[in-house]
């Protein structure tokens, strides 16, 4: 096989793991060849230029981050996640994202379009005005290759919050609660941790600490929810108040501007910045 | 190498489930998930739970229905169990501040649903499974329950003992997708596979790209038989374009369908003369696909679900993510104008074969969600069955896999359980390849695969994780040297595309055994697969490669056990045997993996229950 002729040549000092590498960056100039030749045998469908961020700091050709043009059929309803599936798919397996629903639940696939934070399966061709359409990975966080950032300390900043129901519960029967309560923490509970809201934060991009949008969104699902009783809205009121908690908030919107589902951010977090005044009223 | 008493596969409702169980009862559990729990495809359930609350309701009536809804090849036994505790822990939920809907009282709201007798589906507006998801993994969260996320689990460590079940699992290897790394996890006390349903067999589907059966093809390579695969939902209401779900809560608040021709088909055509939209989903979609292949369909594709009637504000109250998902994904506005659907594949009622306790075969194994068959859907699941299912069996095995003295279960399991073999006429042999040892370390080959090599089995706990280690490092060490070959996207969606032709709502001899033959030659090209992409960091490539490698053996198993079954029951209909036959066909399909050589043979469906027996009659809606 000729794989093995390949190998004995390549043998020296270099690890497999460096020859692996060197031997299929090799392989990648020949795609890139037959790509541009796919381009020029135009048909009806309409298509979408994309240009696509690339990183990987394991990858030589790939250690510069660099943009990749990719031109691919987008029919009426293509999103920018199917656009992306398709250039994977038919010219190049090594473009990395996240991805799974493609249907706006699982928060997977939150990137930069366009210069704003959106989730590809949400985000039609059509209805980006700009050619070729941008597609990079959240600003304000690691990238670890192509598409793809580091969530950990976005997960870390949800999870600071206690965000667990902590209520007193009864036996057996289920707890009550009015049709106005659950109304008023509707909009909070759709979150999916998707992290636009957090990449678009400055102030979040300016303190590494700041607990951003998304989880005092999180904390204001629960202080609000009538389940849980006085004293661990205070304890949660507790945490919201802390040096990088509410009070970093400068009503910005952006936040509330790049959810995709809609959550006013902004409004909770303003909210959380009344109750923490009333709470404090009442305890001096 | 890591180490704890339970190790859960998958943090999806079952997982999450299973693993707070375990770890209630005292057991160091980890949940090891190639997806973060939050990003998991419960996350997508829309319409609500079945729990029997409320005056007028019983737990009779929900286990009545779910056997009619079976066809009569649920397990009383498993349908029992459910009806029993999923009111406990729907209720459950709801003290771990899951955001329900609310009537007037302030109790739970439920809602009327295709196939039940009465209004029991538990309901979170049209998000149910967001709402249980986030709940569960906050409940996660809480406990500090360990959570290797982003580790894609790609083989069991079992023993190699000649019989499936005398063999014991000791844990599971799998690497971290963020950095390459392969590594073993040792499980004390048991592995629970809970990695949801098989949907990217197909491609019409509602499931996500993540939902690749990888825990019922290990089990399967493993030695645990899967169980009546050939039964696959496929949902009347799906988004023409994309697949996505539209709820069957639409036509619970009072959706109504209409063809071309302006009917309300499911009346006027004769196929639910009674409850109309409301059937059971089976007979909604061969409806549909009936009025379509007639020419009545939209662009011979799709059909009218209008809900306009039902007004803006009951429509935001009770249904307002399907404003989002139609508007989003369709671009229609069901405010404005009917949307558009058409059947998709759903759901999988068949699965890993485990008992009431969530115990397959092997020792030390256990299987809960959607990926295992119990079996409570039988031949066709009734919605809002499956997230009762999750949080019920998951609970169940987890509380199992930790130790807790349970009863033991009513249902057998393994080749013990067998009431004869099956025979089906193949054009082509199934099964794996017979080839180099290329050739096996490409497609992973099976448990126990160096047992002739090493002159002896291999039984004891650390060298049966060891060699799993072994033999997973050497096949995706493989995988990423090899340098050129086919791609996995090529097999792939031929494959989904066979299936999707072949092994849809309405099936046929001549159909099956095209599917067949196209497995085969996507399972020939499978053994020159290659990943492309050489890096360790992030390696999408690398896991789609081996995932593609699962949904070959699920689809082989799905369209074997359909070919075998020579009846119409629930969602499998065959056009050669257009009728239910009882005389012969109240059995399970099993078929074992059997070192490479596909066996198949029946199991027994138990309709005696504890509260009542159950006599199959005819299904009318
Ligand atoms: C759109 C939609 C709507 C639905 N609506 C309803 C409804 O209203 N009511 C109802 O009762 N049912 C509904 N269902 C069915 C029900 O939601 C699913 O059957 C159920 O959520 C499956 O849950 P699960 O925990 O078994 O799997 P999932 O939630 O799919 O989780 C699987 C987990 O396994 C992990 N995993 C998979 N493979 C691996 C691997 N190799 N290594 C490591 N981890 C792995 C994944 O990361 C994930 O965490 C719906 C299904 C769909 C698709
Ligand atoms: S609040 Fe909105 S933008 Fe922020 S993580 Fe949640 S869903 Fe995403
Ligand atoms: S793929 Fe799940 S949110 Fe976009």
């Amino acid at each position: 096989m000729s794989t093995q002729l390949q190998r004995t040549e390549t043998e020296g000092d270099e690890s497999p793991q460096e020859q692996r590498l060197e031997r299929k960056s090799l392989a990648e100039g020949e795609r890139e060849a037959q790509r541009t030749e796919e381009e020029s045998t135009g048909d009806e469908t309409p298509h979408v230029h994309l240009k696509v961020f690339r990183y990987d700091p394991e990858v030589e050709a790939k250690r510069e981050p660099r943009f990749d043009d990719f031109r691919v059929p987008a029919p009426q309803g293509t999103t920018v996640l199917d656009a992306l599936m398709y250039a994977r798919d038919e010219f190049d397996s090594t473009l990395t994202f996240r991805h799974s629903c493609r249907q706006a639940v699982c928060g997977s696939d939150a990137l930069f379009i366009n210069g704003s934070q959106r989730l590809g399966c949400q985000t039609q061709i059509q209805d980006l005005d700009q050619r070729p359409v941008r597609v990079e990975p959240l600003p304000h966080q690691e990238v670890e290759k192509d598409l793809v950032v580091d969530m950990e300390h976005f997960y870390d900043q949800m999870e600071a919050v206690e965000p667990y129901f902590q209520g007193e519960t009864p036996d057996e029967e289920e707890q009550l609660q009015s049709r106005e309560n659950r109304e008023k923490v509707k909009m909070s509970t759709r979150c999916i941790w998707c992290g636009a809201c957090q990449s678009s934060c400055n102030i979040a991009a300016g303190d590494n600490e700041y607990l951003g949008p998304a989880a005092i969104n999180k904390a204001y699902r629960f202080a609000m929810d009538e389940r849980e009783d006085d004293d661990i809205k205070k304890h949660r009121m507790n945490i919201l108040e802390q040096e990088h908690g509410v009070w970093r908030c400068q009503t910005q919107f952006s936040c509330t501007e790049v959810c995709p589902k809609d959550i006013p951010l902004t409004e909770h977090i303003q909210e959380m910045k009344r109750e923490a005044v009333k709470d404090n009223l009442k305890f001096w | 190498m890591h180490e704890h008493d339970v190790i859960v596969v998958g943090a999806g409702g079952a997982g999450l489930r299973a693993a707070v169980a375990a770890n209630e009862e005292g057991a160091d559990v980890a949940l090891v998930s190639k997806l973060h729990p939050v990003r998991s495809h419960t996350g997508a359930a829309e319409g609500g739970i079945n729990a029997v609350l409320r005056d007028g309701d019983s737990f009779e009536s929900h286990a009545e229905d779910t056997m009619k809804g079976s066809d009569y090849l649920g397990d009383a036994p498993a349908i029992e169990t459910l009806c029993h505790q999923s009111p406990k822990e729907t209720v459950q939920l709801e003290h771990w501040g899951m955001a329900f809907s609310r009537d007037d009282d302030g109790r739970m709201s439920q809602r009327p649903f295709g196939g039940l007798s009465f209004p029991r589906t538990t309901y979170a507006g049209a998000e149910t499974g967001h709402h249980l998801l986030h709940t569960m993994y906050e409940q996660v969260v809480k406990r500090g329950i360990t959570v290797y996320d982003e580790w894609y689990v790609s083989r069991l460590a079992v023993t190699d003992h000649a019989e499936p079940e005398d063999r014991e699992c000791h844990g599971v290897v799998a690497y971290d997708v963020q950095t390459g790394k392969v590594d073993a996890f040792k499980a004390r006390n048991g592995v629970i596979l809970a990695t949801g349903g098989p949907g990217q067999v197909y491609d019409h589907t509602t499931n996500a790209v993540a939902n690749t059966g990888d825990g019922p093809a290990m089990a399967y390579r493993a030695g645990v038989p899967l169980e009546d695969m050939e039964f696959i939902q496929f949902h009347p209401t799906t988004l023409p374009s994309t697949g996505v779900l539209i709820t069957e809560g639409v036509r619970g608040e009072g959706g109504i369908l209409y063809n071309a021709e302006g009917e309300r088909f499911m009346f006027e055509g004769g196929y639910a003369k009674n409850v109309g939209e409301l059937a059971s989903r089976d007979v909604v979609a061969r409806a549909e696909l009936t009025e379509i292949n007639e020419g009545r369909g939209f662009e011979d594709d799709y059909v009218h679900l209008d809900m306009r009637h039902l007004g803006e504000e009951r429509i935001t109250d009770r249904l307002e993510n399907i404003i989002h998902l139609s508007e989003d994904f369709e671009g229609v506005n069901p405010l404005e104008d009917p949307m558009r659907v058409k059947p998709g594949q759903h759901y999988a009622m068949g699965g890993i074969e485990v008992s009431e306790n969530g115990e397959t075969c092997i020792g030390g194994l256990y299987a809960a969600g959607e990926c295992a068959c119990v079996s409570v859907h039988g031949s066709n699941r009734l919605g809002g069955n499956a997230l009762p299912e999750l949080i019920v069996f998951g609970a169940r095995a987890g509380r199992h896999a930790a130790g807790k003295e349970m009863e033991t279960a009513e249902i057998e399991t393994g080749p013990a359980a067998s009431i004869g073999s099956g025979d089906v006429d193949t054009p082509v042999s199934p099964g794996s390849i017979d080839t180099s040892e290329d050739g096996v370390a490409a497609d992973g080959g099976q448990a126990g695969d160096d047992r002739a090599t090493d002159g002896g089995a291999v039984v004891g706990m650390d060298e049966t994780v060891e060699r799993a280690l072994d033999q997973e490092q050497a096949r995706i060490e493989h995988l990423l040297e090899k340098d050129e070959g086919v791609q996995h996207a090529d097999i792939r969606s031929k494959l989904q595309e066979s299936m999707t032709e072949n092994v849809n709502v309405f099936r046929n001899e001549e159909g099956l055994k095209q599917a067949l033959r196209d497995i085969r030659e996507a399972r020939e090209a499978y053994q020159d697969v290659y990943v492309n992409d050489p890096s360790r960091t992030f390696n999408t490539d690398l896991q789609h490669t081996i995932e593609t490698r699962n949904l070959i053996d699920l689809a082989e198993a799905i369209t074997l056990s359909a070919l075998a079954r020579t009846e119409f029951r629930g969602a499998h209909w065959r056009e050669e045997y257009q009728d239910r036959d009882d005389e012969n066909w109240i059995k399970h399909t099993m078929l074992a993996w059997n070192e490479g050589s596909p066996d198949l043979y029946y199991a027994p469906v138990i309709l005696d229950g504890e509260d009542k027996s159950y006599e199959p009659k005819e299904r009318h809606y």
